[in-house]
Order: structure tokens, then C-alpha cells, then sequence
């Protein structure tokens, strides 16, 4: 996956941002404090936003100037932090919502049910299952849509430190298993470095850094997953506590 | 009950269910663009749309008389195309209930949408589904108690619709006299018994559809996951 995006400006938090940088890989993270700009960045790739300059996906223009394709037509899966289930679907609607066609029985919808431990829950009303449960109908609805990208909005947030396990290994597994490659926007160091071969650190809309996570954030790849660690500090933030102290 | 109030009756509600039916479509497509779009005027069509919950309903009747009677422009084109008269006839009516329902509808619908959280439209266009689809499948299943309050409140406020009526259609007897107009002609004549009638017929219906409608408001409680 290569995405570009070349002198894209969009209003944020009452400012305007501009993005010039490329992602590749196929897992790579946004970081960064809030109000950054990850969601907003996310929200324009994904056409959910209005915005001025260029977006291409492998060589595929997605937006020239202040003309970008209809979200519907981007084939870009979106899953937002706050997963935005449609409550008043059960399991298996919200699952078959971006593939109309395919059939509940189909290999693509089981396998994928399959994966994500959702097949005895498929008759469950969205809104009765629990927070976990919830995000893997999200992940699963987003990819069963057949995406050529994945857009993840803090895909482990409130998640207490096994579930935050359990949801990055899965997202792992997915991409590999179905070749889908994901954009996500993490606050954690140790997740982006168990799962990202790049990540672009946002500051006020500004890239400030791209590359490897183990070189951008200082973390071992190797280490042990984040959930068995204390959490990383941000390179910034302890230069910022260490002059406050 | 004579044959004349029971037809006062039945064309009241007949004529209240067709004026809500002509409005909603109208009502709902405004309130779609307002309540999910930012355009140029929309304060000064939202102010319009809103004014005969203000001006007196006399007030709005004559606007309506001006605008569909024979030497209005709606009327006048009605009347060379079709040789269709909008006015004293019992087409005035629904149209009178129309117009007087319709801020309601707006206001109601308008609510009902934007209690929509806007994330799960988003959601769906980024899964495929076009602007109708989106429509259909997420905004509408989810915004239908609150939709259907404001319809009963619209039919509630037609079924006791007065003054644009009597500007519009006026009263004829046999033609276009709805309850609130027969209301009006009994204490006028000094028919008690009659007035008092009508004045029941009037509490009731109001009383059920406005229950109705608060019911259905409690439903309309944002639907969001926990």
C-alpha cells in the first residue's frame, strides 16, 4: 500500500492543517498528543471530510484539488473510535451492511465471522454485545465491505490491558490473513511498534517524524508485548516532563 | 347524530390525514437539508418555515388565499391547466391543514434526524451504500419514533385547524365545514347542545393524538450503544 497525500489542507480545530507525506507498508500508525490531527487526517482519506489538495492510493487519485471521489467510491473500510455499530441491526446485518450481495453462507462472510469468533453471536442484537465484541463486528464489518485499505481510529481504546492485547493480535492476524493493509492512529508506542513497520508522528497537523517505530519512537521491536510492559514514554512528552520537573 | 355531523367528522379526519400526507414529503426533505446540510438562506427558509407557528392562522389563510386563490399564481396556474379550483371548495381544506402542519412537520422531523448520530451515515457511505441507502437503512429506521410523533402532532394541530381554513375555504355548510368550523356556527347560532358536542369531539382527539404523540416522543430516545 502507498499512499500519498501532497499538500492536503483541512480544517481542524480551528486551524488548517497541511499535510505532505507517504505512508507504505502494510501496517503503519499516526501518533501523536490529541488534537494532532490523526483523526482529521484519517476522516479526509477517507472522504469524510472536506479538503483541498492531492490523495492517491496505490497510483489512484482520491482527491485533486477540491474534487475527491464520493466516499461510497473510495473502497476505503473506516472503522471510527467509537465504532458507530448500527444499533438497530443485529450482528449479521451490520456484518453483510457493506457487502449487500454476499450471501451469509459465502466463504468470505464465514471466514471472516470465523476469525473474528462472531459466528454464535451473528442473531445478537449490536447493541447487547460487550465492548470487544462490539469492535470485532466493527473490524469485521469494515473488511467483509472489501476494503483496499483500512482506516483504524484508536482501534484499542478503553480497552483494559488483555483486551488491548487480544484486539492487536487479531488486527495482526487479520491483515495478514485476509492482505489487507491498515492505517491506525495510536496513543500507544508499544502497540504501534508490535504492529506497524512505519509510523508518521503528527504534531498540529505537521509531520514531524516517519519512519520505523523503533526508530521514530526509541522502542526495541523485539520487545515483549506492550501489555506485559510499563507504558512507553513519547520521546516529546519526556522532554516534556523532564522540564517540568 | 345526524347525517350532517357525521359527515363533519369524517371529513375532518379525511381532510387532516391528506393535508399531513401532502405536507411530509415537503416537510421531510426540508428538514433533511437542514438538518444535514450548511447552504446559503437556510436561517431565512428555517425562519419561513417556522413563521405560521407565529403569525395568526388568519394570517396565513390569507396568504394562502392570495397565493392559490383563482387570481394567485398557484391558483391561477391550477385553474388554466386543470380548470381546478384551490379555493371555498373542500380542496381548500387539506390544503389549509397542509400549510398549517407543516412547521410542525419540519421542527419535528428535523429533531428526529439530527438525533441521528451522523457517524453511523458516515460509516455506512465508507461500506458502500449511496445517499438513498443511507437514507433508507440507517437514518430513517433509526429516526422513525421521533418522524412519527411529529406526524400525529401534525395531524393533531389539523384536526383543530380554524382560522386559515375559514380564510381559505370558508364555511360552507355540506363542503368545507370541519369541527372547529361546526364549533364555531353552533356558538354562534346559540346551539348549545351542538357546540358542547363538538367541543367534546374536539377534547378527545386532541387528547389522543397528543398522547400518542408524547408516546411515540419517549421512543425516539437517541439510539446509542453503550
Amino acid at each position: 500500500m502507498k499512499l500519498e497525500l501532497e499538500d492536503l489542507r483541512v480544517a481542524c480545530h480551528g486551524f488548517e492543517t497541511c499535510y505532505t507525506l507517504a505512508l507504505e507498508g502494510r501496517a503503519t500508525a499516526l501518533y501523536g498528543p490529541s488534537g494532532a490531527g490523526k483523526t482529521t487526517l484519517l476522516e479526509a482519506v477517507a472522504g469524510l471530510r472536506p479538503c483541498r489538495g492531492r490523495i492517491a492510493l496505490d497510483g489512484v487519485l482520491l482527491q485533486e484539488d477540491d474534487r475527491g471521489l464520493p466516499t461510497r467510491a473510495r473502497g476505503i473500510g473506516y472503522v471510527p473510535q467509537d465504532l458507530a455499530l448500527f444499533p438497530h441491526l443485529d450482528v449479521q446485518d451490520n456484518l453483510r451492511y457493506g457487502a449487500p450481495g454476499r450471501a451469509a453462507a459465502g466463504p468470505g462472510f464465514s471466514e471472516v465471522a470465523e476469525a473474528l469468533g462472531l459466528l454464535p453471536l451473528l442473531q445478537a442484537p449490536a447493541i447487547s454485545l460487550s465492548g470487544g465484541e462490539q469492535r470485532r463486528v466493527a473490524l469485521g464489518r469494515a473488511l467483509l465491505a472489501g476494503p483496499r485499505l483500512l482506516l483504524l481510529d484508536e482501534p484499542t481504546a478503553n480497552l483494559d490491558h488483555a483486551l488491548k492485547a487480544q484486539v492487536a493480535e487479531l488486527l495482526k492476524d487479520l491483515s495478514q490473513r485476509f492482505a489487507v493493509p491498515f492505517i491506525l492512529v495510536s496513543h500507544d508506542a508499544q502497540e504501534i511498534n508490535l504492529l506497524c513497520q512505519q509510523v508518521a508522528c503528527l504534531e498540529q497537523g505537521r509531520c514531524v517524524a516517519l519512519g520505523r517505530p523503533s526508530q521514530v519512537l526509541g522502542l526495541d521491536r523485539s520487545a515483549a508485548p506492550f501489555h506485559a510492559q510499563p507504558r512507553a514514554k513519547v520521546p516529546a512528552l519526556t522532554a516534556w516532563l523532564d522540564a517540568m520537573c | 347524530m345526524d347525517a350532517e355531523t357525521i359527515r363533519v367528522l369524517w371529513f375532518t379526519v379525511a381532510s387532516a390525514l391528506a393535508g399531513v400526507a401532502l405536507a411530509a414529503p415537503f416537510a421531510l426533505g426540508l428538514a433533511w437539508l437542514l438538518a444535514r446540510h450548511e447552504w446559503p438562506l437556510k436561517s431565512v427558509v428555517e425562519t419561513l418555515a417556522a413563521l405560521p407557528l407565529v403569525i395568526p392562522p388568519v394570517a396565513t389563510g390569507l396568504i394562502l388565499l392570495k397565493l392559490l386563490g383563482r387570481r394567485g399564481p398557484l391558483g391561477g396556474l391550477a385553474h388554466s391547466l386543470w380548470g381546478m379550483d384551490l379555493a371555498f371548495n373542500w380542496k381548500a381544506v387539506p390544503l389549509a391543514m397542509a400549510a398549517m402542519a407543516m412547521p410542525l412537520l419540519v421542527r419535528g422531523f428535523r429533531v428526529s434526524l439530527e438525533g441521528v448520530n451522523p457517524r453511523l451515515e458516515q460509516v455506512a457511505r465508507t461500506l458502500g451504500a449511496g445517499e438513498a441507502r443511507v437514507l433508507l437503512s440507517v437514518t430513517l429506521p433509526l429516526a422513525w419514533p421521533g418522524l412519527l410523533a411529529a406526524l400525529v402532532l401534525g395531524l393533531a394541530r389539523s384536526l383543530g385547524e380554524f382560522g386559515a381554513t375559514v380564510i381559505l375555504a370558508g364555511n360552507i355548510p355540506g363542503q368545507t365545514t370541519t369541527i372547529s368550523l361546526a364549533l364555531y356556527r353552533a356558538i354562534e347560532l346559540g346551539h348549545d347542545q351542538e357546540a358542547l358536542f363538538f367541543l367534546a369531539v374536539c377534547l378527545a382527539l386532541a387528547f389522543g393524538t397528543l398522547a400518542l404523540s408524547e408516546h411515540l416522543a419517549r421512543l425516539m430516545v437517541r439510539r446509542e450503544l453503550p
